[in-house]
């Protein structure tokens, strides 16, 4: 039996939805984009300066067109995220501002090179399913910060990539790399490559850009991810209902802007709600009110029928302390059981701002212990159990009885050497080391044991053409130099 | 080195023990110096494993599978080495010292070594200090290896130890300890020459404390 976990009953989801959808109807959302509005009031939604009505109508058709689940794919074209049902895939938190520099322990400005180590790492984490555009690389114009980050993920890791475009204009490059990664749009709609995040700002409001990328997304059929994010007692009710209700009205018109756009469009039925912590005027991603919201609206979605993703499994703390641990692990814990399709989180500190690679490679071995547990106890060869038991009693131990033997490996979660489970004198004797070390021992170790994809010299050529062009746009005539030993 | 060798080496990676029992016979048919068979063969294979296991590439039911396969080949091997005269890794006397009747950690221990190449004579459990002894001087072993898991029972290896200290007047034999209480502080505290956290470590350090590698 897979575990699962449940904080809303039926009864009370249906009341949040109906309530979400009153307040689509009755408050409407502000929408700053005036293609957006056309568009909407094309299709016969009501709209008032730059406010659109929906109706229940028009919000349970768009439902009805949204897919129940979707795949991405990597750029070698195979199946490698599977968002259905209560599948869970792991994906870094994305768009950190900064990184701590795993040999100072600095936390700075990130560059290329951060950029490049940080997809070699993520191309070997087995339990990372997808790469994400993880943090913002500061020595480029900032008006390609966020396509150069796509152009550097898709050079250097294979797995499909969680990202999004901080300007309208940005979407057409973002666009094409993944066409000329597909070669051809036909084939990117038929094996997405990435997902956008597309957020409203809170409360019930679209800005000029997201709204945009949004539209443009959909005429792709690029999967949308939506990330509405109330803060309970802040800009959203303090109760968890409440900020529930607000969210679910939040998501519910992208989910209708992006169907009117283009019918069947993927989606993620997404989040990143959180508490408001008076005291500090912070908004805590380790909260566990912040992860109980995140789970109950991944139920909201469940209950829709969509795919869901939300930003937990990632913690508060400033470097990779206790905290960073129990904050991620807890999230990740209960994301897994709750079935949230894409949890994004790993490596993430301080508020979603901070990027760690040593943080990430210990958090891929929480990934890895919270899989395990979703696949849940089954019986497998354990009735009747006298035969083994007898086998015990004749052998002494059952190390390698082929029972043992079959099972070992799918019964029991190996993690890497970053959790230590050496007695104490072995421990000693490999030197005592701290989780931190071996962390960062890791991060070394997969830095030089990276191999480079199997993407074709003809497509990275074409990927640094547009990004080249792309940057002398904005006047950047050079891009960093990056380590192309592998590239053309 | 001979193909036939090389495969005895890989199918005891394996852990089938039923090739290497083959393989074994068919270089012993074939000829092969008994040393050869023994060196490049089985204990090349094991050795092999011994460090995929420490680099945590395999796992410790892979070690035993492998073990079973040496001692198939050695089975085959031991009338030939003693009758060339040949000295094999040695030999080694284990037990649970008296008092103490958990002998899991000192079974593994057990197989681990024989596993490698060496001669056990395991005393089982509960054994008494001069038991250890006596049966270390007369089958003229290199090293005696003494288990316990209770705290209570600890002090026993340090009877051990003062016997032994007594009757052994070449000062020849070895003493390595092991077991959940015990530490490395406390076996050099009781005069153990060697002391080993697991069923590997105690293969490395019996090796050693013998000098082989």
């Amino acid at each position: 039996m897979r575990p699962k976990l449940k904080f809303l009953t039926d009864e009370l989801i249906q009341k949040i939805i109906n309530e979400a959808i009153e307040i689509l109807c009755k408050i409407g959302i502000e929408i700053n984009n005036q293609n957006v509005l056309s568009l909407l009031s094309g299709k016969g939604v009501r709209i008032k300066k730059s406010r659109a009505y929906f109706t229940e109508d028009i919000i349970q058709k768009a439902l009805k067109t949204a897919p129940n689940s979707f795949s991405l794919y990597d750029v070698n074209g195979n199946e490698a995220n599977d968002l259905s049902g209560y599948n869970i895939n792991f994906t870094p938190g994305s768009a950190a501002l900064h990184i701590l520099d795993y040999n100072t322990q600095e936390i700075r400005n990130p560059t290329t090179k951060d950029y490049i180590n940080f997809a070699k790492i993520v191309n070997q984490l087995k339990y990372i399913a997808s790469q994400s555009t993880a943090f913002i690389p500061s020595d480029v114009n900032e008006k390609i910060s966020d396509s150069y980050r796509l152009f550097l993920s898709l050079l250097y890791c294979k797995k499909p990539v969680i990202t999004g475009a901080f300007r309208i204009e940005s979407f057409e490059v973002m666009k094409n790399m993944q066409i000329a990664v597909r070669s051809s749009g036909k084939t990117l709609k038929e094996k997405p490559l990435t997902v956008f995040s597309c957020c409203p700002t809170s409360p019930f409001k679209w800005s000029d850009v997201t709204s945009q990328n949004l539209i443009d997304c959909a005429k792709y059929s690029i999967p949308i991810e939506f990330i509405s994010m109330p803060l309970s007692g802040f800009i959203a009710p303090v109760t968890l209902v409440g900020t529930l209700i607000q969210h679910t009205a939040e998501t519910l018109s992208g989910i209708v802007i992006s169907q009117l756009a283009n019918p069947g469009t993927p989606i993620l039925y997404g989040g990143s709600p959180a508490i408001f912590d008076i005291r500090y005027e912070t908004t805590p991603m380790g909260a566990v009110e912040t992860m109980m919201i995140d789970c109950a609206y991944n139920e909201i979605g469940k209950y829709l029928g969509l795919p869901t993703q939300a930003y937990i499994s990632l913690s508060d703390a400033k470097q990779l302390d206790a905290q960073a641990g129990l904050e991620s692990s807890m999230g990740a814990t209960l994301a897994a059981l709750s079935g949230i399709n894409m949890i994004a989180g790993p490596g993430m500190l301080d508020f979603e701002s901070c990027q760690s690679l040593e943080k990430l490679v210990l958090d891929n071995e929480i990934c890895g212990m919270t899989l395990r547990m979703v696949k849940g106890i089954e019986p497998k060869e354990d009735f009747p159990a006298i035969p083994l038991l007898q086998e015990l009693l004749k052998e002494k131990h059952l190390l390698i009885s082929k029972h043992t033997r079959t099972h070992l490996k799918l019964e029991h979660f190996f993690p890497g050497q970053v959790i230590n489970r050496a007695n104490r004198p072995r421990w000693i004797e490999e030197g005592s080391t701290s989780l931190k070390e071996r962390a960062h021992n890791e991060v070394e170790k997969l830095i030089t044991s990276y191999e480079p994809t199997k993407i074709s010299k003809e497509i990275q050529k074409e990927l640094i053409q547009l990004m080249e062009t792309e940057a002398r746009r904005y006047g950047q005539e050079k891009l960093p130099d990056r380590d192309l030993s592998h590239c053309v | 080195m001979d193909i036939i060798l090389q495969k005895i080496s890989e199918y005891l990676q394996k852990g089938d023990e039923e090739k290497v029992f083959e393989l074994t016979k068919q270089a012993i048919g074939h000829n092969f110096d008994t040393k050869e068979i023994l060196d490049n063969g089985l204990i090349a294979g094991m050795n092999i494993i011994g460090e995929q296991f420490k680099k945590h590439e395999i796992f410790l039911p892979d070690v035993l599978m492998a073990a079973k396969a040496m001692y198939a080949g050695m089975d085959q091997l031991k009338p030939l080495l003693i009758k060339d005269g040949i000295q094999g890794m040695g030999k080694i006397v284990l037990g649970t010292v008296h008092g103490d009747l958990h002998d899991i950690g000192k079974n593994l221990v057990g197989i681990m070594l024989k596993g490698a190449g060496f001669e056990v004579i395991d005393l089982g459990r509960d054994v008494p200090a001069e038991k250890f002894v006596d049966t270390a001087l007369n089958e003229q072993v290199k090293v005696i290896g003494l288990s316990a898991l209770l705290t209570t029972t600890m002090s026993v290896m340090k009877e051990v130890i003062s016997i032994l200290k007594v009757k052994d007047t070449t000062n020849s034999i070895k003493t390595i300890v092991g077991g959940a209480p015990l530490s490395k502080d406390y076996a050099k505290e009781i005069g153990a020459d060697a002391y080993a956290y697991d069923s590997a470590n105690a293969v490395e350090s019996v090796k050693e404390l013998i000098g082989v590698n």
